[in-house]
């Protein structure tokens, strides 16, 4: 596993401000002038201005594990994350040419299943994954698409490459913090603004919303589209509501909806309305008591029969969860090579598979240095950084690898490039990410940037809000602008 | 609309004109309360005041239950923070933030904002706080998020069914609490029969006008001394006043007339009878039947329309 070693970084962080040298990049000297021209007083008085105005207009996330109903705010960093319009249109390439081929696979995987009896991915792999759907085989969507929201996790590491470190294709989130970010730099700073081309954001719920009409049933001319929240205590309960409010749908809870003749409708003041596109927030277990968790209070009762008959669209459709599992994650290289014979523009992470017996023992020899996540682990839980962790915690985590390997993945501990954030002590690097977010339908479609997290400790690698992350906001410059 | 999201609606408007109009319970209380009083039993009487806005709130039982004793601060604490008391106005704040966090796509952002606002700066407020500032500024600040509430909603809204839900939560709440409000004159004893039409009589009447915001009213329609039947005429019947009963059910036989359709004609028709009720009735009778005996007719029958009301567009059973 030669790349594998090289891989594991040993360069100097990538920060995106400032080049090796110490120089200001190109793309950020506009902002670093202005910076450098802003009295810090007038920077402390719209950080908290900024922190005031989230707080009030209730951009706020419940934290799982705490006291019930804990609202906290995702410190918000002011210091932007900024693209060059180049790197952009590269990673825009490779985005849509990796949403493609997943979209392609969970197509495949739920008919013919081409690429399994092709032997690029072991059957067992897929058919024996908790996240494959038995229900779905054979059952078409529109226009043959799964994942219509994808939320891809990008890092930059290694010198300045692009890595993809996860899909997210079941019910990605933080798109909202997206919007919300840029509306505030603009309230905050509307002179950064002014001058600048950076390229709008501001009409993703447009194209959501055309997005998921054109993928009602066939047939429908003008298909009433409702966004299903398991209610007010999701952790990203603000979201829902913001994403229904921005696209002008109904925001649903399960007891809003019922099924009649596989028929889906809404309670209204005007009696029964039927509904032809779910953009649901709800996990696939929890969508229907009678065909998945029987116990499942947030469901509709008969919905899966609904979307079986083609009654009713569900994005992203039920299964999807199957693409973006860790364990599949490796192979998503070979499946762009597969459904559509082109090399992958945006690289991998390289992965160790630790049901395999050389990639096992290659991780438990340097446990210090890697990253071992939990195949079926998301939002930061269930990993260990090998670097960070204490004796005693690596010991834990390799008795667990022994005792289920299949259940996990190790990966090189990525110096995340860093960009300068505001924190106690004044400006500092700190660790990014970014989540960009592609939407298919009739073709791609996505906003130019994503949300960018930050990990606010120092040194530290998760980003996730739930983990004491914040977010930035991300500007994508048109190819005009210079500098 | 979805009937979840009319039902919220319906009781974030109702929730914040409860919260105005427990602000203007007590400030009435509170100007009595500052009024000479003397009965044959001091302690009793320095209390009595204090007893009102819970018997015409229908809280006196919930009251004792948490404190054996009737004082003003009790009182206070009770009307104002007591988390659970429903009618209390950090309840109804809580309940309307509530309300408006479920329904965010129904209602503007700026709507949104507001509410939030004022649960942040409600939950900031402590007795002491409230001592600190004066009761009567913070009954005034509650009143005021009451008007911001009101502007923001007039201001900001589309003027579709959901708008048209909060305009009957309110006006319902209002007609119910204005003719509580007006009851309490009823329950503030007066030191002895030979007192009725004298100095403490009138404070009395005129402080209750003061807290319906209906004193200069008062004074530019009738340029004349303080009667209970003028205050009967301004307060149930002149549909020109804005807090009266008849000003109320106007509101609401309107928005009815239009939300209603063939299922749901009942809550149309009885809103329709009890304001040809108020169109058509003259004080005479009012005085006739006994304020308050008309009172607590009114306020039953704004009862049952409430649970027609519900029964055809907020909890609808398939």
């Amino acid at each position: 596993m030669d790349s594998f070693v090289e891989a594991t970084m040993s360069s100097p962080v990538y920060d995106e401000m400032r080049g090796g040298d110490g120089a200001i990049r190109p793309h950020y000297r506009a902002f670093a002038d202005w910076l450098e021209r802003t009295p810090p007083d007038r920077i402390a008085q719209k950080r908290g201005e900024a922190e005031r105005l989230f707080h009030r207009v209730g951009i706020t996330f419940t934290v799982y594990g705490e006291q019930s109903g804990t609202e906290r705010l995702i410190p918000f960093d002011l210091v932007p994350r900024i693209i060059p319009a180049d790197e952009w249109s590269r990673l825009e390439a490779g985005l849509a040419q990796r949403v493609r081929a997943l979209n392609l696979f969970l197509r495949d995987i739920y008919h013919e299943q081409a690429i399994l009896r092709a032997g690029v991915i072991a059957a067992e792999r897929v058919l024996g994954n908790a996240q494959y759907r038995r229900e779905m085989q054979g059952v078409d969507v529109p226009g043959d698409i799964y994942a219509h929201i994808a939320g891809i996790d990008v890092v930059r590491a290694d010198g300045g490459d692009y890595y993809v470190l996860e899909d997210n294709l079941r019910v990605p989130s933080g798109v909202s913090y997206m919007l919300e970010n840029r509306k505030m730099m603009m309230r905050l700073f509307p002179e950064l603004f002014g001058t600048r081309s950076i390229r709008p954001i501001q009409h993703y719920p447009d194209l959501l919303l055309e997005n998921l009409r054109t993928m009602a049933p066939v047939g429908v001319e003008r298909p009433t589209v409702a966004l299903l929240t398991p209610g007010a205590w999701n952790s990203a309960y603000f979201e829902h509501a913001f994403l229904a409010q921005q696209m002008g749908v109904e925001l649903v809870e399960g007891q809003d909806l019922f099924v009649q003749n596989d028929t889906v409708y809404m309670r209204t003041t005007r009696g029964p309305e039927r509904v032809h596109v779910i953009y649901r927030r709800v996990d696939d277990d929890f969508l229907d008591p009678l065909a998945f968790r029987p116990d499942s209070m947030l469901g509709v009762p008969g919905l899966f029969a609904a979307y079986r008959a083609g009654r009713v669209t569900l994005a992203n459709a039920i299964g999807t969860g199957v693409a973006d599992d860790k364990s599949i994650y490796p192979f998503v290289p070979d499946m762009i090579r597969f459904y559509l014979s082109e090399e992958p523009l945006l690289a991998n992470v390289p992965t160790l598979m630790l049901y395999r017996d050389a990639d096992r023992a290659e991780a438990l020899a340097r446990l210090d240095e890697l990253v071992v996540k939990e195949v079926h682990g998301a939002g930061g839980y269930g990993m260990l950084i090998g670097p960070a962790a204490t004796r005693a915690e690596r010991e834990a985590f390799r008795r667990r690898i022994l005792a289920a390997p299949e259940r996990y993945i190790a990966q090189p501990t990525l110096a995340l490039s860093t960009c300068p954030t505001f924190v106690a002590a004044g400006l500092a690097p700190r660790h990014i990410d970014l989540r960009p977010y592609v939407l298919s339908g009739e073709s791609i479609g996505l906003v130019p940037g994503g949300l960018t997290r930050v990990a606010l400790r120092e040194g530290s690698l998760v980003v996730n809000s739930s983990q004491g992350g914040g977010t930035k906001d991300t500007w994508v410059l048109a190819a005009t602008e210079t500098a | 609309m979805l009937s979840r999201h009319a039902n919220e609606l319906y009781w974030m408007a109702r929730h914040i004109e409860r919260a105005e109009n427990t602000a203007r319970l007590l400030d009435v209380t509170y100007r009595t309360s500052l009024l000479p009083y003397q009965v044959g039993e001091p302690g009793l009487a320095w209390a009595e005041p204090w007893s009102v806005p819970l018997i015409t709130m229908g809280l006196a039982t919930a009251y004792y239950q948490r404190h054996p004793v009737l004082t003003a601060e009790n009182a206070l604490r009770f009307m104002i923070l007591e988390p659970s008391n429903t009618s209390s106005i950090y309840a109804c704040l809580r309940a309307a933030r509530e309300s408006a966090r479920s329904v965010r796509g129904a209602i503007t952002s700026e709507m949104y904002e507001d509410l939030n606002s004022a649960w942040i700066e409600m939950r900031a407020y402590d007795y002491d706080r409230i001592q600190a500032l004066g009761v009567s500024d913070f009954l005034d600040w509650v009143k005021m998020r009451s008007h911001l509430f009101r502007g923001v909603t007039f201001g900001t809204m589309l003027r579709d069914e959901a708008y048209h839900f909060l305009r009957l939560g309110t006006h319902m709440e209002r007609a119910d609490n204005t003719a509580r409000i007006l009851d309490t004159k009823y329950h503030i004893l007066l030191p002895s029969v030979a007192d009725v039409g004298g100095a403490v009589d009138y404070y009395q009447w005129a402080s209750l006008l003061q807290s319906l915001s209906g004193f200069e009213a008062y004074r530019k329609i009738y340029s004349d001394v303080i009667a209970p039947r003028r205050v009967a005429e301004l307060l149930i019947l002149r549909d020109d006043m804005p807090r009266s009963l008849h000003s109320c059910m106007n509101f609401i036989d309107d928005t009815l007339k239009l939300l209603c359709d063939a299922h749901s004609r009942e809550a149309e028709r009885q809103a329709g009878e009890l304001h040809a009720r108020l169109h058509y009735g003259r004080t005479d009778e009012i005085m006739r039947l006994g304020l308050h005996e008309y009172l607590m007719d009114f306020l039953d029958h704004i009862s049952r329309l409430d649970g027609e009301v519900s029964k055809a567009f907020l909890v609808p059973t398939d």
